[in-house]
């Protein structure tokens, strides 16, 4: 008794204690969410009605899943393929940031229960019911993009090779999907031009959603290639992330020559100098996701660092995040004349959903062929023999955990 | 055959007395749970503000061109020939972007409900079918709430307004904003000192979103043809340049894990 509970005792790690705390607590939140409604378990009022579920878990999860689009087009559409080796990894964050804003949007529903009603209740005039479809199909899209992975795994071959001639036609619809939807996002909020605060309402929101999600698309891969070189201990191919930083620089610039010449068209670059909580955010969103990372990355020495690549990764990404929240509420805070703070068990539904993925993206990491080449796409592939090295991978795994 | 009138309110607010009649007629109409409200929530459809000594009764403005109908993805909102704009609950979602998108701040929401509907006005739209009044107009004391047809209100309004010009503000509100909605305000105080929101001007909200939305076949057709063809160009380079025997520099990574 004594030994196993020792054995027990030592695969506990610390964030394996942190991950139980969160689960545990998001399983609690789920009760609370399901059993008392929304009022019951968030912050959300008659004057604020979306919060964290929808600024965050929706549109950052979105806009942080976008990696895969971009890298997809590069890598089969544009032919580029030096990017082949870290493009499953990047479809399966994708494909786990798409589960987990549906995840989100479930939570986030006042009638989750109906939430099928969009397939055949259409209203076309609505943002949202475009929203809802991209959701949808491109979903879908990236299970057909990371099925191969799987397949290959499994050993269907003959579905693999079927799936294999449908490729292009399935990145084509990917790329034009998650266009569609990145910028419909911004879409979302050009029906409140007397709502939202002047620094962010813009003609041009859907555009500029569609820009940042490539700039922050870069700074993922960038983030998610280190977090799996360390976790796995797999090699990280420096040289295609220096190239990723180059193009996140060049985003940037366009990005931020965007955001300028809006601001001017509009003559509200005086509002950059009121002194009000808006301005400060605003300026953190710019400085923190846009110039700094812009000056840091364009130096090829910190391009070429390690540290220095992975702090622009964050930076953009965290300006990524603050652009997101500062239009969703701190923008629309002053018109609905309230402040929106978030309640324990939004935090908590979130972090448990974001922990989740990452359990997830390990265990793919794990059992499935992640890391290995895709077969040529001319190529038909041969039914392998079952490796025995599934037996010592079992081991290695239990230990490492 | 007979054209449907467009049917409106016309609230003179230099007549409101500040009775509650109309909350009160409201509430028991539609069985909503009792007591007194200064704002209007899920069990209030109506209410009135109090701004001084200024009661400015709110309810929904029941738009020409509603925002709620254009943003709800399942269409549980529509704008019927009359005028009342009706929600069905069969088809809500709850997402609640009625609620983000009205100019208004009217969509209430059921917070503590596991099945959660929106509420507002329904401009009694049954008891309009039976050629009545809603029951908020019926109960009014002072007349500060007229029904009618809408072209009719707005001549009477200009009329009033007319009549006594140093009394009035010379302009119905509602008449215009964001193309139009079915309750017509007239006031002696300023609007901008009652809480209205003056910033509205005669663009339907709707028209914002379908300027992007309309967009979306032309990037659809143009961008698959677009990406089709890089595909087709790019492939095309390799297929040329193994047919000459040239190894492409962009080879496989050999990667050691």
């Amino acid at each position: 008794m004594g030994i196993s509970m020792q054995k027990l005792l030592s695969k506990l790690t610390f964030w394996k204690v942190v991950a139980g705390i969160i689960l545990a607590a998001g399983v609690y939140s789920t009760y609370v969410r399901c059993t008392r409604g929304l009022g019951g378990s968030t912050h959300l009022s008659d004057k604020f009605p979306w919060g964290l579920w929808i600024s965050f878990d929706v549109l950052c999860g979105v806009g942080l899943a976008a990696g895969g689009f971009a890298l997809c087009a590069t890598v089969h559409l544009f032919n580029v393929k030096k990017f082949e080796p870290i493009l499953r990894p990047t479809i399966l964050t994708s494909f786990l940031g798409y589960l987990l804003v549906i995840v989100g949007l479930l939570f986030d529903l006042g009638r989750p229960f109906q939430i099928w009603h969009a397939i055949i209740m259409w209203n076309p005039h609505s943002v949202m019911f475009e929203v809802a479809w991209c959701v949808m199909l491109y979903t879908t899209v990236l299970s057909l993009e990371f099925a191969p992975v799987v397949l290959e795994k499994l050993k269907l071959t003959r579905t693999l090779n079927i799936l294999k001639k449908l490729s292009i036609p399935i990145v084509i619809a990917g790329v034009l999907l998650s266009t569609l939807h990145q910028s419909s996002l911004g879409s979302l909020y050009l029906i409140v031009p007397y709502k939202l605060y002047a620094l962010w309402y813009s003609p041009y929101l859907p555009l500029f959603f569609f820009v940042s999600a490539l700039a922050v698309g870069c700074a993922v891969v960038i983030f998610e290639s280190f977090l799996s070189s360390r976790a796995f201990k797999k090699s990280l191919e420096m040289d295609l992330m220096t190239q990723i930083g180059r193009i996140a620089v060049v985003v940037l610039g366009v990005y931020l020559t965007m955001r300028f010449m809006d601001a001017y068209n509009r003559h509200i670059l005086s509002l950059l100098f009121v002194p009000r909580m808006e301005t400060y955010l605003y300026w953190a969103e710019m400085i923190v996701g846009v110039v700094a990372p812009l000056i840091l990355l364009s130096f090829p020495a910190v391009r070429r660092s390690r540290t220095g690549l992975f702090l622009g990764a964050v930076m953009i990404i965290l300006g990524f995040v603050m652009d997101r929240l500062n239009i969703t509420i701190t923008g629309l805070e002053a018109s609905a004349g309230t402040h929106y703070v978030p309640s324990w068990m939004e935090v908590s539904i979130t972090l448990a959903i974001v922990t989740a993925g990452f359990i997830a993206f390990s265990l793919a990491a794990k059992y499935l062929p992640l890391y290995e080449h895709e077969p040529e796409a001319h190529k038909e592939l041969q039914p392998k023999t079952m490796p025995e090295t599934w037996i010592e991978d079992l081991t290695l795994v239990s230990e490492q955990y | 055959m007979t054209m449907i009138s467009r049917k409106a309110m016309l609230i003179d607010i230099t007549l409101c007395a500040g009775c509650n009649a109309c909350q009160d007629a409201c509430k028991e109409k539609n069985h909503l749970a009792g007591g007194k409200e200064t704002s209007l929530s899920a069990t209030a459809y109506t209410a009135l503000e109090e701004h001084g000594d200024v009661f400015v009764r709110r309810m929904c403005q029941h738009c020409e061109e509603p925002t709620c109908v254009s943003v709800c993805p399942v269409g549980a909102f529509t704008k019927t020939a009359p005028g009342p704009v009706l929600y069905d609950e069969s088809k809500c979602i709850g997402c609640r972007y009625c609620m983000q998108a009205c100019p208004f701040q009217v969509p209430r929401y059921e917070w503590s409900s596991t099945k959660p509907c929106v509420q507002k006005c329904r401009l009694c739209a049954d008891r309009l079918a039976q050629g009545r009044q809603p029951a908020c107009a019926e109960a009014c004391p002072t007349g500060a709430t007229k029904f009618g047809n809408r072209d009719e209100l707005i001549r009477e309004a200009y009329a009033r307004i007319n009549a006594e010009p140093d009394k009035y503000v010379h302009k119905i509100y509602g008449q215009e904003e964001i193309g139009g909605t079915s309750i017509l305000y007239i006031t002696s105080v300023p609007f901008e000192k009652l809480g209205f929101k003056t910033q509205l001007d005669k663009t339907p909200l709707p028209s914002l979103t379908w300027d992007a939305l309309e967009k979306i076949p032309g990037i659809v057709s143009v961008g698959s043809v677009f990406l089709a063809g890089i595909w087709w160009i790019t492939s095309r380079r390799e297929e040329v340049a193994k047919a000459e025997g040239r190894t492409s520099k962009k080879g496989r990574n050999n990667e050691s894990h």
